[in-house]
């Protein structure tokens, strides 16, 4: 029987990234809701002591692929990994870091072990389901599922035999299973106009990919004990890596920010760009800006917004100096908060925006910049 | 050589609402398009072609039978043939049975390399093209940015990762998603368009794909996952303007409001 809450715990030149530690700190809770552990996975080459620190943001067991073929990622070993251990320990939850590796890594080995994968998620509980089932072949897989899988399930079956007009006997099927401690995942779909809960009834593990920064990581505590295992593994690849290279600054697609920093011509110069590039490093997001930027140079064209740029949908939008036209409000309008200066009470961007703040951008940005920073070094 | 490339068609607006009763979407009068990312993958074909001698390029999707606009809007744009794969027994597919017929689908085709897009706007869950390639057991490379060379044995690519990018080497078959970064799409030419409503599109059933795709992998009933619920965002309430603020008045209520909803 399946059991456990596996994270895939993501490192980066022997660095584990945060949303390893949020995933963590969610599973610590979604165990304790089963009764059950938390269990990362990490793979790497000389690897060392990370295992230790994610015992001490709350892991009970750390299992360790360490191998040089796995010092960086690629999408084959690292499915090997995985997929090995969901084989060999049968996990009830296997959690990933919605990043440009965990998106990448999970679907394959959803695809690998046939089970669902949700993705993106922004809230994960555990929680009852309750599931009608209408005809005799899905109640067969629901009877045989709950079978195979050992689930604890509430049934009443409704069904019955009615008589039509002439007398013909018609089987209804009537089903209703409470399921119990289901994975219930939540996320945003259709540029966050609809939220969707999703569960994976039927197969083992429930997996999902999870949003960075959504999650609460828990404070490291270094008393903490827990297991470390060693995976007896031999993953391969199906490709050559020719070259891993980082960038200081990695090229950047826009339409994956979840914050953005907007500039438009208010914002007086080229120059002036440093105070929106300050203010998106404190927020740890990016620099996008409206066509009047663009052209005037202060930009490059690739982070132009709107109806001839691009379309985003970031947790945080702020414009700074934006009119707020049309063609930049078609490009931005379905942002999950909008903030927006403007020194002009009557510029359109304040028909959209959720917070609008009449007054001077040179005025508030550095200052707001500071305040940010200071906010996140005393939190 | 054989391309092939999946495309899905959404709707050309984030602005989808939700059917009360029902709980699905309500698609009437929502003009449909060529998903973005998969016109940077038909883009990349097109490029290939002009690149490889005797390279060809398929575009396939599954959908429902409106989506042949979209399949000839790829015809215009140049690819040289256009395949619907569309069957109720399809419909309701998680990603799962998705790609599980979309796999079906391009292995009977026959593919040297399968581009997929990252992403579509609308399910936007970046899952399809992985599992494809998984289904199929082909190599895969996603978030290409750049197709560093082509050639007949084997494509370059480079992949995007948020602090790096990686440079690999694929034999064919073997699948790349495309992201936007990759390229800018060209328009449909004139002559394009003529011909793409001259030419036929093929249809497929999940009759064509039975053979490689098994039934119990198709439409909702094989999808494992389930959507229990789904709800509309509350409609926009007006936002506050503050004004005759100090700056620092005005940073204050900026930073108190971000802190509220736990962005900083
Ligand atoms: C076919 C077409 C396609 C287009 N596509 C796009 C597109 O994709 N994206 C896009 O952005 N635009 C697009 N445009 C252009 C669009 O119509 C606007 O011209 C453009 O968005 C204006 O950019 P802006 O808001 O930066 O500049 P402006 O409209 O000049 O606005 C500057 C704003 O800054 C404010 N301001 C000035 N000084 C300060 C200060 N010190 N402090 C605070 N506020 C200040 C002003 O009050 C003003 O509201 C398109 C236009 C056409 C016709
Ligand atoms: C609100 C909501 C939430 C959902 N959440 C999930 C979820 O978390 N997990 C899940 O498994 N399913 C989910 N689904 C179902 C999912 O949207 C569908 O399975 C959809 O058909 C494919 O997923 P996608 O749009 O995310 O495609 P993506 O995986 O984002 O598409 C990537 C690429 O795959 C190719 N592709 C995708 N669809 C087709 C097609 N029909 N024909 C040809 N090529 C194609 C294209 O090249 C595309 O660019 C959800 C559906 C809804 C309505």
């Amino acid at each position: 029987m399946s059991r456990d809450v596996y994270v895939f715990c993501e490192q980066r030149d022997g660095v584990i990234q945060n949303v390893s530690y949020e995933l963590i700190g969610k599973a610590r809770e979604l165990a304790a809701d089963l009764g059950q552990q938390v269990v990362g996975i990490l793979a790497g080459s000389n690897i060392g002591e990370l295992p230790a620190k994610l015992i001490a943001r709350g892991a009970d067991k750390v299992i360790v692929a360490d191998k040089p073929i796995l010092e960086h990622y690629s999408t084959k070993p690292y499915t090997d990994v995985v997929v090995q251990v969901v084989h060999e320990y049968q996990p009830e939850i296997v959690l990933f870091g919605a990043s440009s590796i965990g998106r990448d890594l999970a679907p394959a080995v959803s695809a690998s072990v046939h089970t669902g994968l949700t993705a993106d998620c922004t809230g994960l509980a555990i929680g009852d389901l309750v599931r009608t089932v209408n005809n005799a072949k899905d109640k067969a897989k629901s009877d045989a599922c709950i079978a195979a899988l050992g689930q604890d399930v509430d049934v009443v079956d409704n069904s019955r035999v009615v008589k039509d007009r002439a007398g013909n006997e018609i089987p209804i099927v009537n089903v209703q299973y409470t399921y119990h401690k289901q994975l219930r995942m939540t996320r945003p779909a259709f540029g966050g106009n609809i939220i969707a809960t999703i569960v994976c009834l039927q197969h083992r593990p429930q997996m999902a990919t999870v949003r960075p920064g959504v999650m609460q990581a828990l404070e490291a505590d270094e008393t903490r004990t827990g297991e470390v295992i060693t995976l007896n593994c031999d993953p391969t690849n199906n490709l050559e890596v020719l070259e891993t290279v980082k960038s200081a600054k990695a090229s950047k697609d826009i339409t994956e920010s979840k914050i953005l920093v907007s500039a438009g011509r208010g914002m007086g110069s080229a120059e002036k760009l440093c105070e929106v590039q300050a203010l998106a490093e404190a927020l740890e997001g990016d620099v996008s800006g409206s066509r009047a930027v663009v052209d005037a140079g202060w930009l490059e064209k690739d982070r132009q917004v709107g109806q001839t740029g691009k379309t985003v949908r970031p947790d945080l939008y702020v414009a700074c100096g934006i009119s707020g036209a049309i063609q930049h409000a078609a490009g931005m309008e379905n942002s999950g908060y909008i903030i927006a200066i403007n020194k002009e009470e009557t510029a359109p961007i304040f028909d959209i925006a959720d917070l609008g703040i009449v007054g001077d951008v040179h005025a508030i940005l550095p200052k707001l910049a500071d305040a940010i920073n200071k906010y996140k070094a005393n939190k | 050589m054989k391309i092939v490339v999946c495309m899905k068609q959404v709707p050309d607006t984030t602005e989808v609402k939700i059917d009360p009763v029902t709980n699905t979407l309500i698609r009437d009068g929502v003009p449909a398009i060529i998903n973005p990312d998969d016109k940077c993958g038909i883009e990349a074909a097109l490029e290939i072609k002009e690149r490889v001698p005797g390279t060809t390029v398929t575009v396939v999707t599954m959908g429902i039978p409106a989506a042949e606009s979209a399949l000839r809007e790829a015809l215009a744009m140049g690819c040289d043939e256009a395949v619907l794969l569309t069957d109720r027994k399809l419909a309701g597919a998680d990603t799962w049975a998705t790609s599980c017929a979309v796999a079906g689908a391009v292995q009977k085709l026959g593919a040297d390399l399968v581009i997929c897009g990252r992403q579509a706007i609308d399910g936007d869950t970046a899952q399809v093209g992985v599992q494809i390639a998984i289904h199929m057991g082909i190599p895969v490379t996603t978030y290409v940015e750049k197709l560093v060379d082509v050639n007949e044995q084997s494509i370059t690519v480079q992949r995007q990762y948020e602090d790096r990018y990686q440079t690999v080497r694929m034999r064919y078959p073997c699948l790349i998603t495309a992201i936007g970064d990759l390229n800018k799409p060209r328009y449909m030419s004139v002559g394009g368009c003529w011909d793409a409503y001259a030419k036929e599109i093929k249809i497929m059933t999940y009759a064509d794909i039975a053979d490689v795709a098994d039934e119990s992998n198709m439409g909702l009933a094989g999808s494992p996952t389930y959507v229990a619920t789904s709800t509309t965002k509350e409609a926009k309430g007006a936002g506050t303007v503050l004004k005759d603020l100090s700056p620092d008045e005005a940073v204050a209520a900026i930073v108190d409001k971000l802190a509220a909803m736990h962005i900083i």
